[in-house]
């Protein structure tokens, strides 16, 4: 306990040496922080051009991400939230606590304008399988209901990727998305609470498909040099998932927080995403996207606007939840 | 210690215990604008209790012919089995999973078995998946409690009965009943709430939203809703069910009535004949079924060994340093709880119950409450390891509580009057009586609060920065990352630390003991 103390009086102190340099605390989700994320390179990138300290502040994922602005209310000493996706947006909107971030959304597959939100990178959602065991997946939801091909999936309630899949349903299908679930409940092995433990269970050899990114292939391929990985085109066409960051109306570094959204958008920072977060960058990078982005692109792009998916939210999520309790 | 303070002393921390775990819960209530339970919250109500009394009551049921097996048959290996079996205990949860799913999931030992023998798939997938790996998680945790209490009966006991030429069946009546009727509440007690927490598990091998857990429907509540009434009431229910069951399981015990021994190495009276055979096949199924799963997770994490980042040694000697703290205030802290409670007198009902409370919190209500409490004074993430040291002491003292209990009644009922007629008082008292009589349990559970503070990571998700992540965190990220292989060699580690951890405790206790 004594040494614990004193590190967290060591690391007072350091603050207070640092004091002179402005300091910028963005707030994002975990694995954006970690060494593996595009954490550490945005912050070298950033720092080398703003002269100040750019500080993550991981709070687990966006859904965590969001509940802790709302427990932080006006009293945050963060800056920036970055990481929520437009299922969240809504709810965040709703605190009250964004400013309006004055920039220009760059373009992304579906039209996308929001005065508080500003994107930094999207994905489409997709199932992904393994070529050498299931070589003709399923092409679409119903296609998929009617086969016995089983999937592991995340839950709404606790994981963004599980919301997505809801509102992808949704989406798709509106009022017979019920009917949908009820056909998709016998290919559902199980129901994970994040992504991770539902992707583990799936290279485990315990699902044929999982609920992932359309990207996710390209990982295995760039990092694992495995092109055994796919995702499955469905009729219907791919919900997005689009991450976006916001600044703080209560920031105490409101013109640093405006470069750092500005940087967002800027090569030092697109150029990282691809291979870091395994999404799409919203500004292609200089060299262009890594191999296997381009294997599969959905030709219909769904998303509902942030106002939308937070009106369907409860009423998709009871549709799930009795269909699947059955 | 008949004195004031020594008994004012366990009713300070009783208190002072009873703050830290409601503090946050009323803070979180503070937030919150109304308070209301679903259809939906009700039905998440009765599947945990459910899941938790089948959990409780398998675990504990097959704890008492393992232990007893393993309490009167010698073997070569049996210390090193009896430490092996007691690892499952020690997983993360997401690693346990894991484990058991290599085992009986779909393309798992047992359905390539079937498969083999042209029979059809079982799934592990639903409420009797959730039972299942419940058990592989607490029958360790059982087996070590009900074993202890065979230990704990004087040898003297067992050669009287033999002289006295006792057949086993009046040994069970005369000697090893009432020694149940004083374990096993406590154990089904600590078991039952630790699956009424459940939240990974459930949802994991649950199937679906019938497998959904209070626990769960807080997490949802909170992060989705920030619904805090809701998730406030939600954990206030689970409050309520943990003190119930405590309180039954309070009245339950009964000392057992055995007196003072010499405190002798017990001596095993080994069976012979059908009785030995019997025993054989009781140990060889728990311990394939505990370390088939466990096999498992080593085979998965050896490869990633050799592709962990550096990151990985950094955050597991952060976690050691936290798991020792805490493991020092935890054992310090049930020690004293539990002799007070075994005092008895006025309060110790209360203190009894006080000492429950950490299993019934919902990790998330008590990270954001604290979290909410810290965060009007300094940033959270300067105190991420603090926080976490503390919470880790809560919540292990639990486990280590009712593993003294016992021992300690023993204690009082049988040195009390004496230690009171020497004069013996205060810390020679604790030197020369207590830790001597007690140094088994209190390895045990100095070792099994280590194991939990290295694997626990309910809270510092709330407060760690970028620098102050633990292993399982760490695992978590890697996880996170794609990196599963190498998220499996981190979690390799994180048990192994665990384990090594563990053992040192619980060899300290029995070399302690015994010498």
């Amino acid at each position: 306990m004594r040494t614990s103390i004193l590190a967290t009086g060591l690391s007072c102190l350091a603050f207070a040496a640092a004091a002179e340099t402005p300091v910028l605390t963005v707030l994002t989700y975990d694995s954006f922080v970690s060494e593996w994320g595009p954490g550490p390179a945005v912050e070298a990138a950033f720092e080398a051009e703003c002269a100040c300290d750019l500080q993550f502040v991981g709070a687990g994922d966006g859904a965590a991400l969001l509940a802790r602005v709302q427990l932080e209310g006006a009293g945050s000493n963060a800056d920036v939230v970055l990481g929520l996706d437009t299922n969240l947006t809504a709810q965040a909107a709703a605190t009250g606590l964004f400013a309006p971030h004055g920039l220009t959304a760059p373009a992304l597959p579906v039209a996308f304008d929001d005065p508080l939100f500003l994107p930094f990178d999207w994905g489409w959602f997709a199932f992904v399988h393994d070529k050498t065991k299931l070589p003709s997946p399923p092409k679409s939801f119903e296609d998929l209901a009617a086969s016995d091909v089983k999937i592991v999936i995340q839950d709404p309630r606790s994981s963004t990727p599980g919301l997505g899949l809801l509102m992808w349903v949704k989406a798709a299908y509106g009022a017979r998305a019920a009917e949908i679930w009820a056909g998709l409940a016998d290919n559902i092995v199980t129901v994970t609470p994040g992504w991770s433990e539902a992707y583990g269970l799936f290279l485990e050899g315990e699902a044929d498909m999982v609920l992932s990114y359309t990207t996710s292939p390209a990982y295995h391929l760039i990092a694992e040099q495995d092109d055994s990985k796919a995702a499955a085109p469905f009729a219907e066409g791919h919900y997005m998932q689009v991450e976006v960051a916001g600044k703080l109306a209560a920031s105490d570094q409101p013109a640093l927080a405006d470069r750092f959204l500005q940087f967002m958008l800027s090569e030092g920072f697109q150029s990282v995403i691809p291979t870091t977060n395994w999404m799409y960058p919203v500004v292609t990078p200089a060299a262009g996207l890594p191999e296997g982005f381009e294997q599969m692109r959905p030709e219909v792009s769904l998303l509902k606007s942030a106002e939308a998916a937070m009106a369907a939210r409860e009423g998709a999520l009871a549709e799930w939840q009795a269909a699947l309790a059955r | 210690m008949a004195s004031r303070i020594g008994t004012l002393i366990p009713a300070i921390l009783a208190v002072g215990l009873a703050l830290v775990v409601l503090a946050p819960l009323l803070v979180v209530a503070g937030r919150a604008t109304g308070f209301a339970l679903g259809p939906a919250d009700w039905a998440a109500l009765r599947f945990t209790l459910l899941q938790a009394l089948a959990s409780a009551v398998v675990s504990v049921g097959l704890a008492v012919p393992v232990a007893r097996a393993l309490a009167r048959q010698t073997f070569p290996g049996r210390g090193a089995l009896i430490t092996l079996m007691g690892a499952p205990f020690l997983l993360p949860t997401i690693v346990a999973v894991l484990g058991v799913v290599a085992v009986f999931g779909r393309s798992g030992l047992v359905n390539d078995v079937l498969r083999l023998l042209g029979l059809g798939p079982v799934s592990i997938y639903g409420a009797h998946g959730v039972v299942l790996a419940h058990v592989f998680l607490n029958l360790p945790l059982a087996v070590r409690m009900v074993l202890q209490g065979w230990l704990a009966i004087p040898s003297e006991r067992f050669r009287l009965a033999e002289s006295l030429g006792l057949a086993p069946r009046d040994l069970w009546r005369h000697l090893e009943v009432p020694m149940l009727r004083a374990v096993l509440p406590g154990a089904f007690v600590v078991i039952f709430v630790i699956c009424l927490t459940s939240f990974a598990v459930a949802l994991t091998l649950g199937g679906g939203p019938r497998a959904t857990t209070v626990e769960l429907a807080i997490y949802q509540a909170m992060r989705f809703d920030f619904d805090l009434g809701r998730a406030a009431l939600l954990a206030g229910v689970q409050f309520g069910l943990c003190a119930v069951v405590a309180l039954l399981g309070w009245l339950l015990v009964r000392p057992a009535p055995f007196g003072a021994g010499l405190q002798r190495a017990p001596v095993l009276r080994q069976v012979g004949g059908w009785r030995r055979a019997a025993d054989a096949l009781v140990i060889g199924l728990a311990a394939a079924f505990l370390l088939v799963p466990l096999g498992a997770v080593i085979l998965r994490g050896l490869p990633g060994l050799a592709e962990m980042p550096d990151a990985v040694w950094a955050a597991a000697g952060r976690s050691v340093a936290v798991a020792l703290v805490s493991t020092a205030v935890t054992v310090m802290a049930a020690l004293v709880l539990a002799l007070g409670v075994a005092h008895g007198g006025r309060g110790a009902g209360a203190m009894d119950a006080a000492a429950a409370l950490p299993l019934a919190t919902s990790g998330l209500v008590l990270g954001v409450g604290l979290f909410l409490l810290v965060q009007t004074v300094v940033p959270p993430a300067t105190l991420a390891l603090p926080v976490t040291v503390m919470v880790n002491a809560v919540l292990s003292l639990p486990f280590v509580y009712r593993l003294l209990l016992p021992e300690a009644r023993v204690l009082r009922a049988d040195y009390g009057r004496l230690s009171t007629s020497l004069g013996i008082s205060g810390l020679a008292w604790l030197r020369l009586i207590v830790v001597p009589r007690l140094a088994r349990p209190i390895g045990f559970g100095a070792g099994l609060a280590a194991a939990l503070s290295m694997g626990d990571l309910g809270v510092i998700a709330l407060f760690a920065s970028e620098q102050g992540a633990t292993l399982p965190l760490v695992v978590q990220r890697l996880m996170g990352a794609y990196r599963m292989e190498a998220a499996a060699g981190a979690a390799l580690v994180l048990v192994l630390v665990s384990f090594a951890l563990f053992w040192a405790c619980d060899a300290w206790g029995r070399w302690y003991a015994s010498a």
